[in-house]
């Protein structure tokens, strides 16, 4: 499974071009015809040849312990979607490559059944005989009824485009996780109510059995018992003993951390809020359902809603029951919200990579021109940034710097960094998440103090239960555990304080994770959360560990004094290094060569979740764990001081090193996007759904303004007056027809702040001086009435402030324009023929505007004198100079620039005054009036 | 100017330039106000605007609310609520000298008869006067003798604790409508069609008391007294309701050489004639008078007269200045001319002085329409008389602002911040040089991003 040779191979570059693979798609509108007569992949346009289907979709599936794995359904959910592809087939191949040898019942040396706490994993694979590929996220809900309580699901994304996958990994895995995750908590909702249904009925069982014991006991007075009775007592005991198991499985699923769960955010609908799920009933209708009890005992359970019921111990065959459907599994609603979620996921990452990855860098690009992007760009790109601030601001501090890093620094370096990092590493690789560093954070900073306990009990336990051989890595996880406990507590009042308790845990911890991440890279279930009481259970392991660690500690402290320790200390880990490595099963299938560099990789990995107690290091994700890779331990002080900002370097790593480390880096970076995302939202994140809706709107106008200006020979003048900042306003009877004409306009206005566009779209009163003050675009109603009359009078005695279009006569009456920049934006023979092309066309012009606005504000002697004695009549002639040559404006092209650098200015000025009215600029310039 | 369109019937021909409403195209070259920042606040009438410094004013009115304004910036300081009815007078009582820090305070009057004093540092109430019999409908600051008055139904003298030192008997006929100083410790007061001089004189009795003592009642003026403005030292100037303009000695208190039957002949006419035109006394009634050292500027009706003391007649005028009836003129340094009327708009009139006959008018712009029958030939034959004598004023239109829906009540002009204008609409409009205002945003934003250090290149 593990050597599979269907998970795609990160190559790099050179190797990749020598594979002559299919060349990516384009988007359908870019796309021709193609050549007849071209070979295979000859020219750049053909599509991938093997593919059976056209379009990227959404493809849920299990494994059915019943018939193996089976397509649950696709997203679009629609049967052209696959094609003629094989979905079963391919359901088989994306469930085979799911490390989760889910640990089912009993761990060693606990008497109770233990639920998994699995995370998610994330694998990239594909099938070049078919033309598919795959991003494929694995997730296990919790099933009463399933073997080991778990039920393994899969959501793939599959493409035929490779390089799709590839580079939008990132965001597809942080995408996929807050379905994921909001999956699962239906799941755990309905789990628990499921649990406390069957907790009844085995009460119930449970008084009724005792009950007939007792009669048995009394009609039986010869002091000996039959073999009924004794049948019984058996029972009864096997009853309280799953009452017992049930219990405790009940309580593991509650205290699972509900981090991050904004209620309010999550489900505004819904009263009871998921965190007492314990009273929240469940609307899923549980008919008639079979238990699979792992403590052998098959029981039968027939549950209606809240009578409990008798329940018999009768042995059933687990293949004669039906299994539940995957929304029975999950709450409806939350379900709902999961599919809403999927949809949006297949829609933002529909059409070809190269536009994606475009308009990611531009989206990125455009939040660093925070001066100037209010002017034009979209509410909804700058709005992400703020909601993205607001989320992360509810889950504390460390998610906030990184998100917020994330944003802000320079994205290209991102996507080159990604891919680089992704074509480097041959080797199959299934991207393993690392949740180590994040699980301890997070519910630190995000859950009241109470829960951090529990959580991290599991947290340790998670670690034992994912290695299922060697008791030095149980051990080591307890240790972890432990560290982090305390580590949580000392963060509070200083992170970077190497007290010695949390010397130890970086220690300690260091050890753990290299373990983990070769865990990771053999494709071992790594991070199931057992629910543990490990003080209890596991004394002596802690014990152990810590004795055993004491040696590293002292080591440990010293490097960030002297660094000529840090060799020694490397040594030390590396023999930690290989103490634990014990999971032979899991290596033994890698390539060896594969597994010696990554060893001495991980163990440097470690030094880096020394560092647990520090906020995710601000430069981007996926500097993390390079940056650590080459800082010395002892910089653990300076990283968590977060004064981290390294670069990509080469000259720092042969090759092939690189591509271990950004295979490794990768690594972590991913896990650590998922943790985050998971923490931040299972809700859809509100920047989806208003993007798209702003994606019609924008195609919209675009088609309408084109449709003006090929319509409208005047439309110059009436563009002109817009960037200007003279309010136009279009006179009409139709209201949908002006407001049509408003829609086409609106793309040419100027924002006058962060806030709303100054566009009103239908306005029935008359208008007085405040209006223009606040809107630059107004649709008017033309009233045939005595009102009507003093509506137009008072558009008359306004008439210098505004220009008016004329919807009815076709006519406008606006000032003379005469420059050159508005032919450029608005040129009515425009070979453009879609909206949304030309609404690009006039952003892109309107960028190049506001840069020269930007200039021209910002020119520090273009407005302020070079020396005193210099008059103010030079300033100006220097200002038109500028102007005019050196920004090559003409005429009234110079007013344009002229208010939106006005614009930026006041902008800039009243960042922090918020409330001030915009002023009213105005030019005594003679109107004209134009006719069709 | 759709208005012309629909209303407005074609344009007679022969009209002088003079006599018909002048009006401006769209170009205003020397109209520097571009910019324009309306404030809200008030829910009533606003009928006062008063300065109290350099960058402050308060604006008063019908709701009974005094705003505090921040000239520059149009920022709204203090929102004053002390009266329960209208507010029918305010008056800024600047500090009394250098001894205390600078205190400045405003004064009130409104409807429910009293007099408040207010602190425009702090925004609070600092006394309330209840004792009036009337409302007071006026209020003066003699700063010189550091007193103020108010007048009402009796005059009465305050100093600045607010402690009455005299009072008038009650005055009979009308109330008092407006105050003015004259020297040598008098005051003028306008009661009704009288002009009655007081004078306060050191009490006998206390040491810090005043008398006042009415001395003389002049009853020259046909109607009521609407205004009353002091030119210098020696003049003072009323106008009346019919238009009876009166140039007064402020030592003697006659009416100078031309008094109300003969001083000048042309304007004289002009007002008979107006009467005879229309019967509307408002189309004659001189609303407000401002003066500088040698004219006198009078709103009469819709129009504006300009009546040079030194020639002794009207040396320029503008007989329809506004659509409708002129409420508040005022001289600018630069012999510039404001002035706002109820129609909404506010111009800005230029006194050129012409040496020769002017060429034929300069071209009016499309919107001279206004007609106004044979009135208007015989104030062009005046013109006429006027050009062939000597040296020619005319009053030419360079600017008008138009922005208020209703009657612009007041205006205030702040020389380099710019003018505020209060309506009838409820709002108050702050006009301002575009240029200017960008430069100084240009400065703030430079200052600023030293301040934020952002003058260092970020990458």
């Amino acid at each position: 499974m593990i050597s599979a040779p269907d998970v795609v191979a990160f190559t790099r570059e050179e190797e990749f071009e020598e594979e002559a693979y299919n060349e990516p798609s384009l988007p359908e509108e870019y796309s021709v015809p193609l050549f007849p007569f071209a070979n295979h992949g000859a020219n750049p346009w053909s599509k991938c040849s093997g593919s059976k289907f056209t379009k990227d979709f959404i493809l849920i599936s299990e494994f059915s312990e019943q018939v193996g794995p089976q397509p649950l359904l696709t997203i679009p959910n629609d049967a052209k979607v696959s094609g003629t592809f094989d979905l079963n087939y391919f359901s088989l191949r994306i469930m085979s490559v799911d490390y989760q040898a889910s640990f089912v019942g009993h761990p060693p040396g606990c008497s109770y059944p233990k639920l998994n706490f699995v995370e998610d994993s994330k694998v990239v694979l594909g099938d070049s005989k078919e033309g598919a590929f795959a991003y494929v996220h694995h997730l296990t809900l919790y099933d009463l009824e399933a073997r080991g309580f778990v039920r393994p699901f899969c959501m793939a994304y599959i493409s035929t485009d490779e390089h799709k996958i590839m580079q939008q990994f990132q965001e597809l895995s942080i995408e996929f996780s807050k379905a994921s995750e909001c999956l699962k908590t239906g799941n755990r909702k309905a789990f628990a109510s499921e649990l406390e249904k069957k907790l009844k009925d085995l009460d119930y069982t449970r008084t009724v059995l005792h009950n007939e014991t007792e009669i048995q006991k009394k009609a039986n007075d010869k002091g000996f018992y039959t073999t009924q009775a004794i049948e019984k007592a058996n029972e009864l005991a096997s009853v309280e003993k799953s009452i017992i198991e049930h219990q405790d499985l009940l309580k593991q699923i509650r205290s699972y951390p509900y981090r991050k769960l904004k209620d309010s955010d999550f489900h505004p609908y819904e009263p009871e809020c998921a965190l007492d799920q314990a009273n929240a009933s469940v609307d899923q209708d549980s008919t008639t359902s079979n238990l699979d009890d792992p403590g052998e005992t098959h029981l039968y359970a027939r549950m209606p809603s809240y009578t409990p019921k008798l329940i018999k111990a009768k042995s059933a065959k687990c293949f004669d029951k039906k299994l539940k459907t995957l929304e029975e599994l999950c709450d409806v609603y939350f379900f709902t919200q999961t599919l809403d979620q999927l949809n949006q996921i297949e829609k933002t990452f529909r059409g070809d990579v190269c536009y994606l990855l475009t308009n990611q860098i531009c989206e990125a690009l455009l939040k660093q021109q925070s001066i100037t992007n209010f002017l034009f760009e979209d509410k909804s790109v700058l709005d992400e940034k703020a909601a993205e601030k607001q989320y992360s601001g509810c889950q504390g501090s460390n998610q906030d710097t990184v998100n917020i890093k994330c944003l802000e620094e320079s994205p290209i370096p991102k996507v080159l960094i990604s891919l680089e990092s992704y074509k480097s590493s041959v080797e199959s690789v299934p991207i393993k998440m690392e949740r180590e560093i994040e699980d301890s954070r997070e519910p630190e900073v995000t859950e009241p103090i109470a829960f951090d306990r529990e959580n991290l009990e599991y947290l340790d336990a998670d670690i034992k239960g994912s290695i299922s051989s060697g008791e030095s890595i149980e051990v080591l996880g307890t240790e972890k555990s432990t560290i982090v406990l305390k580590k949580s507590e000392s963060q509070a009042s200083l992170p970077i304080h190497p007290s010695p308790q949390v010397v130890r845990s970086k220690a300690v911890s260091r050890r753990t994770i290299s373990e983990d991440s070769i865990e990771v890279l053999s494709l071992c279930p790594s991070e199931s959360l057992i629910p543990e009481d490990f003080k209890a259970s596991y004394p002596s392991a802690i014990n152990e560990e810590s004795y055993a660690d004491d040696e590293g500690r002292v080591i440990h402290i010293s490097p960030s004094l002297n660094p000529s320790n840090i060799e020694e200390m490397e040594g030390n880990s590396e023999q930690e290094k290989l103490l634990p490595v014990d999971s032979a099963c899991c290596i033994g299938k890698e390539s060896p060569n594969f597994l010696e560099p990554l060893a001495d990789l991980t163990h440097k990995h470690c030094d880096d979740d020394g560092v647990v107690s520090i906020p995710p290091q601000p430069y981007r994700q996926v500097d993390q764990g390079f940056h650590v890779n080459f800082t010395d331990c002892s910089s653990h002080d300076v990283v968590s001081g977060g004064v981290l900002s390294y670069e990509l370097d080469p000259h720092y790593l042969s090759s092939r090193e690189a591509s271990r480390i950004s295979l490794d880096e990768h690594s972590d970076s991913t896990s650590y996007v998922s943790s985050a995302a998971s923490t931040c939202s299972e809700t859809p994140s509100p920047a989806h759904p208003l993007s798209h809706i702003n994606e019609r709107h924008k195609k919209k106008a675009g088609q309408n303004a084109l449709k003006f200006i090929r319509q409208y020979p005047f439309a110059h003048p009436a563009i002109y007056s817009l960037l200007s900042g003279r309010t136009l306003i279009v006179l009409g009877e139709d209201e949908a027809m002006v407001k049509k004409l408003v829609t086409a306009l609106s793309i040419f206005v100027p924002n006058c702040g962060v806030y709303a566009k100054p566009v009103k779209h239908w306005v029935t009163s008359p208008l007085n001086i405040m209006d223009f003050q606040k809107w630059k675009l107004i649709g008017l109603q033309r009233v045939v009435s005595p009102a009507g009359v003093n509506m137009l009078h008072s558009l008359g005695r306004y008439s210098r402030y505004i220009s008016i279009l004329d919807a009815d006569s076709k006519t406008l009456r606006c000032p003379l324009y005469k420059g050159t920049l508005v032919p450029r934006l608005a040129d009515h023979r425009t070979q453009i023929k879609r909206g949304s092309t030309y609404y690009m066309h006039v952003q892109n012009i309107l960028t190049q505007l506001c840069s020269k606005a930007f200039l021209y504000a910002f020119c520090h002697h273009l407005h302020l004198p070079i020396n005193e004695t210099e008059t103010e009549e030079s300033i100006a002639s220097r200002r038109m100079n500028f102007l005019k040559l050196h920004l090559g404006l003409v005429n009234e092209d110079v007013k344009v620039v002229q208010y939106l650098a006005e614009l930026l200015k006041l902008q800039y000025i009243q960042e922090s005054v918020s409330g001030i009215n915009p002023m009213l600029r105005f030019d005594y310039v003679p109107s004209f009036l134009y006719k069709i | 100017m759709l208005r012309w369109l629909m209303g407005g019937g074609r344009e007679p021909q022969g009209l002088s330039e003079k006599s018909s409403m002048q009006s401006l195209g769209e170009e205003q070259i020397q109209n520097p106000y571009t910019e324009l920042l309306v404030l809200k606040g008030h829910h009533d009438i606003v009928r006062f605007l008063v300065q109290i410094d350099d960058c402050r004013f308060a604006s008063a009115g019908d709701d009974g609310v005094v705003f505090l304004w921040n000239a520059q910036t149009g920022e709204k300081l203090f929102e004053l609520h002390g009266h329960t009815h209208k507010i029918t007078a305010i008056a800024a009582f600047p500090s009394s000298g250098a001894c205390e820090e600078k205190n400045h305070l405003i004064l009130t009057a409104s409807a429910d008869r009293t007099v408040i004093v207010w602190d425009c540092n702090s925004g609070r109430e600092v006394q309330k006067v209840s004792c009036f019999h009337s409302t007071v409908k006026c209020l003066t600051v003699l700063q010189r003798l550091d007193v103020w008055l108010s007048g009402g139904s009796d005059l009465c003298v305050w100093n600045r604790k607010l402690d009455l030192l005299c009072k008038t008997s009650h005055i009979t006929d009308a109330d008092i409508s407006a105050l003015v100083e004259l020297p040598k410790n008098c005051v003028a007061a306008a009661v009704g069609k009288e002009l009655i001089i007081f004078r306060l004189v050191v009490s006998t009795e206390g040491s810090e008391g005043w008398d006042v003592l009415e001395v003389k009642r002049l009853a020259d003026h046909q109607d009521n007294i609407l205004s009353l403005v002091s030119v210098n030292d020696l003049t003072f100037v009323t106008g009346s309701h019919v238009g009876e303009l009166i140039v007064w000695d402020a030592l003697n208190w006659i009416s100078q050489v031309c008094d109300c039957n003969t001083w000048d002949p042309s304007f004289h006419t002009v007002t008979q004639q107006e009467i005879k035109l229309s019967q509307n006394q408002h189309e004659v009634s001189i609303q407000h008078l401002t003066s500088d050292a040698e004219c006198v500027f009078a709103a009469v009706g819709k129009g504006i007269y300009v009546y040079n003391l030194q020639m002794k007649r009207v040396i320029a005028c503008q007989r329809t200045a506004h659509d409708s009836i002129v409420l508040h003129i005022a001289r600018l340094p630069n012999r510039q001319l404001v002035s706002c009327s109820e129609d909404g708009s506010v111009r800005i009139w230029e006194l050129r002085e012409k040496q020769q006959l002017p060429a034929e008018p300069v071209p009016t712009g499309f919107l001279n329409m206004w007609g106004f029958g044979r009135a208007n030939k015989q104030v062009s034959q005046t013109a006429k008389k006027m050009q062939e004598s000597t040296t020619t004023y005319s009053l030419e239109l360079i600017g008008d602002l138009i922005g208020h829906s209703s009657a612009v009540q007041m205006f205030l002009y702040f020389s380099e911040l710019g003018l505020v204008t209060c309506s009838a609409d409820h709002l108050i409009i702050l006009w301002k040089d575009g240029e200017r205002e960008s430069r100084l945003r240009s400065l703030t934003l430079f200052q600023k991003l030293e301040q934020n250090d952002d003058l260092q290149l970020r990458f």
